[in-house]
């Protein structure tokens, strides 16, 4: 999905409408290099990408319904009540206090970038609706800032999903390299203490 | 089962052969990969059945597309045409624009006939398949007046649009060529049609992304087969509702 999007970027590489202002943007004008384009020409990628979109939603709607009817997102919602242990645990973290905040499955923290990922998933989806159809959505357009601005936060909501996997990719293997093959095949064989 | 006997590090090692293996995989299919004989026939599929989607279920007939005051005009509004030079007539009093195909009353319209035919103009923002938006004024005659004129016969499902630019040409499903602001535009932000947009007449309407909207028109042509197109036949999707 990333892979096409970067290849359908290539055709416009920056945010505005024609002359008009644009968009402030470190990647203006910027050509992704060709191994990182899925593609290799536009209709390629659009191919790609909008053949992809129906895995992506599938895969996503299948995993809110898991949570919900498993009960799942009770340890996964970040909550109100979380904001105060988020900051002990962020404390914690710095170092600037010594002992580990007391838990349930996940720290208030994890919480927070678990269920930040959820709503960045839904943006990532509603915003490629919105470039997709902006006339039969031009609501949902108009709620983005319009055509250009939501292809702004479209791209950009990539970004926030690539740092988002390198950092949880990292600290699986910083933490706990076991839980890679539960992430993968739902079943963890490691030796951790909150997995108990 | 066997894995748990293993010790661990071998497990991690193994899981990194295949995380390397995998990424490998994907950074060489990624490499400009249109999906090749294989996978590219599925793609097109799929592109038909997002086709589907968009004419069938998304789009709406009388839904208009948001207009815009002059005042809000792009400065400007890039033009394209396939030829190597600007597609010009070597004798545009003698243009006439046919409509045919499986219509009861054919029809050769000169530039003054449609002129002096239902007159629709607004400011709207074009979309183009690339990416970049700009807004600008169109003048021209809806389609649907066209249409009450030629009456196609009932199995008219499709228009082909052909022009004088090269062998461009698209096709259109009905609905969305008698959508009120689907026209044949003869004048762009207060001017006759220039040259560079597609004179003496084009397609326009912001139901549609600008590939769909044929410059340099000679023809309409009712169908009840699915007409190609210069892009679409190449790969682009063929509804390209918006």
């Amino acid at each position: 999905m990333i892979s096409s999007g970067l290849q359908i970027y290539e055709a416009y590489a920056r945010f505005g409408d024609k002359g008009g202002p644009m968009f402030v943007s470190p990647f203006d004008g910027t050509q992704f290099p060709h191994w990182s384009r899925l593609g290799g020409w536009l209709a390629a990628g659009l191919n790609w990408h909008f053949a992809l979109m129906w895995p992506l939603v599938t895969v996503g709607l299948l995993y809110l319904f898991y949570l919900i009817g498993s009960g799942e997102w009770k340890a996964l919602l970040f909550r109100p009540r979380d904001v105060r242990p988020a900051i002990e645990m962020a404390k914690y973290y710095l170092r600037l206090r010594k002992d580990h905040p007391p838990q349930g499955k996940h720290n208030p923290l994890q919480k927070l970038a678990y269920s930040g990922i959820v709503v960045t998933g839904v943006l990532a989806v509603l915003t490629g609706v919105s470039i997709y159809k902006p006339l039969q959505f031009s609501w949902l357009t108009a709620l983005f800032g319009g055509f250009q601005a939501a292809r702004y936060w479209h791209f950009w909501i990539v970004w926030i999903f690539i740092g988002f996997t390198i950092t949880h990719v990292f600290l699986v293997f910083f933490v706990d390299p076991a839980s890679l093959r539960a992430m993968i095949t739902g079943w963890y064989r490691g030796r951790f203490p909150s997995h108990d | 089962m066997i894995d748990a006997q293993r010790p661990r590090g071998t497990d991690r090692r193994g899981f990194l052969r295949i995380a390397a293996a995998g990424g490998a995989a994907g950074l060489v299919a990624a490499c400009g990969w249109d999906g090749g004989n294989s996978v590219r026939p599925s793609l097109l599929s799929l592109s038909r059945v997002n086709d589907w989607v968009g004419e069938n279920i998304l789009f709406s007939p009388t839904r208009l597309a948001k207009t815009y005051s002059p005042a809000e005009r792009s400065r400007m509004l890039p033009s394209y045409f396939i030829s190597d030079v600007m597609p010009a007539l070597q004798n545009p009093s003698a243009w006439r624009f046919k409509v045919d195909g499986l219509v009861r009353t054919p029809l050769s319209l000169s530039l003054d006939d449609l002129t002096a035919m239902p007159r629709v103009t607004y400011t709207v923002k074009h979309h183009c398949v690339e990416g970049w938006s700009a807004i600008a004024t169109w003048h021209g005659t809806p389609v649907s007046a066209i249409v009450a004129r030629c009456q196609p016969q009932p199995a008219a499902r499709y228009i082909m649009l052909r022009s004088f630019d090269s062998d461009y040409s698209n096709g259109w499903d009905l609905a969305s060529a008698l959508h009120p602001q689907t026209i044949l535009a003869y004048g762009m932000n207060d001017n006759p049609l220039p040259p560079a947009h597609g004179a003496p007449l084009r397609l326009y309407s912001p139901t549609k992304l600008g590939y769909k909207m044929t410059k340099y028109l000679l023809s309409m042509t009712f169908m009840d087969t699915r007409p190609g197109g210069y892009w679409e036949d190449q790969g682009y999707p063929w509804f390209a509702g918006i």
